[in-house]
């Protein structure tokens, strides 16, 4: 057997464009080939053909050297291909057990758990994972709801296993138990593929396939290869990693929150005792894991969340459950981290976003209705000024991609806002050119005086980018460091829990 | 008024209490496993409505009330397959598709119905007796309420523990559970999810339709229009009172049922209220039971979200 899995001249295309063109691809038995590209280069479909979810239209795929027709992920699981998806598909209100046997069991009518179980214990005491079978999903952390994704896939004897993004909502430290495993998957013969954009992944892994709008641009043994190669590649040009922040004095202070508290749907405590403060000319970095209380800060913030104790002072004013719209007559702006359902309405065309939520301004209307002219005028300055690639002002914004509908909601903000600018995932799921842009416009806001509030996922972002950096967790602040004499992984295990200064 | 009247007006209504209940609780359970499997039919009316005139239909023209059942649930599950189709393999709106069923409902067995009869007296048909359990029945006050009821209302009662079974205890239940909450944790087993739906949307809309069938069977002689007169959407009420679990759902229905027949009894003791408010009170109380409610964990997550693999 020389490959556990390949696949020829594979193609597919939605509405005529092509996710994936003529894509040749291999996996060696034990190896991890990671799938390297940006959002939209086609490791998501490529790995969906595999698992049988999309149907290729042309191409082949073989396993263990043999042509196999895969038309329903039962098809791959009969081929010993199993899938662990970006976004868990668990069933939070089932056990862990549960979750592992549901539709895998084919005769009987009562549920056989007690072989199940067996199964599963040898499973789990062949890679050191401690898991309570018991434990419902939603009670787990985020890492061991992966390993009951893993523990899926092992159960139905996977031997090809595809792993989506998989440390997109890992701490570092969950990220490398994870390696762990999967280095210990290749030991017992496992084959794997790891689709990823993080560099730092890559280079753990035994040979790299470069994905680009689509095609294979190459196939490297990752030891021969290096990161700053890697970029050039998904990228197709030279990229400038390095993020040039001139030293800018703070000023004064714009906003200073002090013991905010905030209450979840169920009443949990989202927010504990959050302080901190902002000045002019200054950006402050959130970072964290997601869904440790980020959104709701920035919901807290600009008025949509209301806060059970605290005080959020906006230029000495108190502005703690203001509603948005005082909040933005008073200069707040805000870049949601979900940019087509809070960011703009994408049912409306480009130029009605440009002015949603400032449609009471005098310049947009005559009266009590909308001048569209007025607006039209503003949208073409804006989409000059902005670069959203769009025909015209008219074109709906959910047609656009994600870079240019984000690039809509700075252009908005940017125009309409003074003073305080939150910004939360601002470059989640975009290009790296896109990327370079939203961070440019930070910083020019920046430079032009305002305070800035940036979360972002993504460390490296945080350090090129913000003054400080406060790390969250589980609704608190485990502290707020100066990047310049902080490493990332000393953020990292904050970002796990451990407090700024202690050691445990 | 004397102790032995207080007493036979009290052993009445809760026998009444028992009887009313029956419909609903083939129906609610039908329609609990429905919704678990993650389509919200609202056509639970309409399929009421469909299996007792089927129920009707057979009845008066066979003579044999054990075939009349059949029919109301040949005729449910008939009902479960055009919601299936638009929901699990159209992908229709849910409350559209069961809006649509209701309509539909309403207007064809009126139309089926004016053609049956023809402009004749409307043929009748004897219901469903009574059937006294020896022994059992002549326990004082508990005997007349519960061991001397028709013969369906111990099969109805005997639903609760089944679908209880079945959801719980079954690998069936197992996978119908699992398309309430995350449809795809199936579909990435290489199981079709539209496959099940339909499958569980049929067998849910039998048991309500055999519900309407009761309703005609047990209650009365006759085809009226909007014979079912609003109790599917108690059904549904039912439900979210008893937090899409099945003895909750058993509590809620037998609470609603309760009602209806102090209602009726209220009535007929003329109490010095307007009758038609106390026909309203089933309905005035669920609509303050909705308002009331908002702790909905049992809820299927994905209740009424068409499934779209993405």
């Amino acid at each position: 057997m020389s490959t556990a899995l390949r696949v020829e001249g594979l193609t597919k295309r939605f509405a005529g464009v092509a996710a994936n063109d003529d894509v040749d691809f291999d996996l060696r038995p034990g190896e991890i080939h990671c799938l390297f590209g940006e959002n939209g280069a086609g490791k998501s479909t490529l790995s969906s053909c595999i698992f049988g979810f999309y149907r290729p239209d042309k191409g082949q795929i073989f396993v263990r050297d043999q042509p196999v027709h895969i038309a329903s992920p039962i098809d791959a699981i009969r081929h010993g291909i199993g899938m662990v998806h970006q976004h868990f598909v668990l069933v939070p209100e089932f056990t862990v057990l549960e979750n592992i046997i549901v539709g895998t069991q084919r005769s009987g009518w009562r549920l056989n758990a007690a072989e199940a179980r067996q199964k599963l214990k040898a499973i789990c005491d062949g890679y050191g994972l401690d898991i309570d079978f018991d434990a419902y999903v939603w009670e787990l952390p985020v890492g061991r709801q992966q390993w009951v994704e893993i523990l899926k896939a092992l159960y139905l004897d996977a031997e090809i296993l595809i792993l989506d993004e998989p440390t997109a909502v890992l701490t570092p430290a969950e990220s490398r138990i994870l390696f762990d495993i999967m280095g210990k998957m290749c030991a017992r013969g496992l084959s794997i593929i790891l689709i990823t954009h993080k560099l730092i992944e890559v280079m753990q892994s035994n040979r790299v396939t470069v994905l680009r709008k689509g095609k294979v641009v190459a196939t490297l043994n990752t030891v021969e290869t290096s990161p700053d190669e890697l970029a050039r590649l998904m990228v197709g040009r030279d990229v400038s990693f390095a993020i040039t922040k001139p030293e800018l004095k703070p000023g004064e202070t714009v906003v200073a929150v002090k013991g905010l508290t905030a209450h979840g749907h169920w009443g949990e405590a989202v927010l504990k005792d959050v302080s901190f403060s902002v000045a002019r000319h200054e950006i402050l970095g959130i970072a964290g894991v997601a869904g440790n209380g980020q959104k709701e800060l920035f919901e807290v913030l600009c008025g949509v969340r209301k806060p059970q104790a605290g005080s959020i002072r906006l230029m000495d004013e108190e502005i703690a459950g203001l509603t948005p719209r005082c909040l933005m007559d008073r200069g707040v702006g805000h870049i949601p981290d979900d940019r087509f359902r809070e960011g703009l309405v994408p049912e409306f065309n480009v130029a009605e976003n440009l002015v949603l939520g400032w449609q009471r301004n005098a310049k947009y209307r005559s009266g009590p209705l909308i001048n569209f002219k007025a607006i039209a005028k503003l949208s073409r300055e804006m989409i000059a000024e902005y670069q959203i690639a769009t025909r015209d002002e008219k074109v709906t914004a959910g047609k656009l991609s994600g870079g240019n509908a984000q690039k809509i909601i700075i252009a908005r903000e940017f125009r309409h806002a003074a003073g305080l600018m939150l910004a939360n995932q601002p470059t989640r799921g975009l290009d790296v050119g896109v990327i370079e842009y939203v961070q440019s416009q930070l910083l020019r806001k920046r430079a032009e005086g305002f305070a800035v509030i940036l979360a972002s996922e993504e460390l490296g972002d945080l350090f090129g980018l913000a003054d400080r950096i406060a790390v969250m967790f589980k609704g608190e602040i485990m502290g707020i460091v100066d990047p310049r004499n902080t490493t990332i992984s000393e953020v990292g295990v904050m970002m796990a829990g451990r407090r700024q200064g202690t050691t445990q | 008024m004397n102790q032995l009247f207080q007493e036979a007006i009290i052993v009445s209504i809760l026998a009444a209490t028992i009887r009313t209940m029956t419909p609903l609780l083939f129906s609610a359970m039908g329609e609990l496993i429905t919704q678990r499997a993650g389509i919200w039919n609202m056509g639970v009316e309409g399929t009421m409505l469909t299996g007792s005139f089927a129920a009707y239909i057979a009845a008066t023209t066979t003579g044999s009330l054990w075939l009349a059942v059949l029919a109301a649930i040949v005729a449910g599950a008939l009902m479960g397959a055009i919601i299936a189709f638009m929901t699990a393999t159209l992908r229709v709106d849910h409350f559209i598709a069961g809006l649509g069923l209701n309509l539909l409902a309403g207007g064809l067995t009126l139309y089926w119905f004016q053609s049956y009869i023809q402009g004749r007296a409307q043929p009748t048909f004897s219901g469903f007796q009574d059937v006294a359990i020896p022994l059992l029945s002549d326990i004082s006050v508990i005997g007349p309420i519960l061991f001397s009821q028709r013969a369906l209302t111990y099969v109805a009662l005997l639903t609760v523990p089944l679908v209880w079974f079945l959801l719980y205890r079954s690998r069936y239940g197992l996978e119908l559970r699992c398309l309430g909450e995350n449809p795809k944790a199936l579909d990435v087993k290489g199981l079709s999810v539209t496959a099940r739906q339909f499958a569980a949307v049929m067998i849910g809309s039998a048991l309500t339709g055999l519900g309407g069938g009761f309703l005609m069977l047990g209650f009365s002689d006759r085809f009226l229009a909007d014979f079912t007169a609003g109790r599917g959407w108690i059904v549904i009420v039912a439900l979210i009172a008893g937090n899409w679990k099945p003895k909750g759902v058993l509590v809620a229905v037998i609470a609603f049922a309760f009602l209806e027949s102090l209602a009726t009894h209220l009535q007929v003791l003329g109490a010095p209220v307007p009758h038609q408010l106390l026909l309203a009170l089933p309905y005035l109380a669920s609509i303050g039971l909705l308002m009331g409610v908002r702790f909905r964990s049992g809820q299927p997550t994905r209740l009424g979200i068409p499934y779209k693999r993405e």
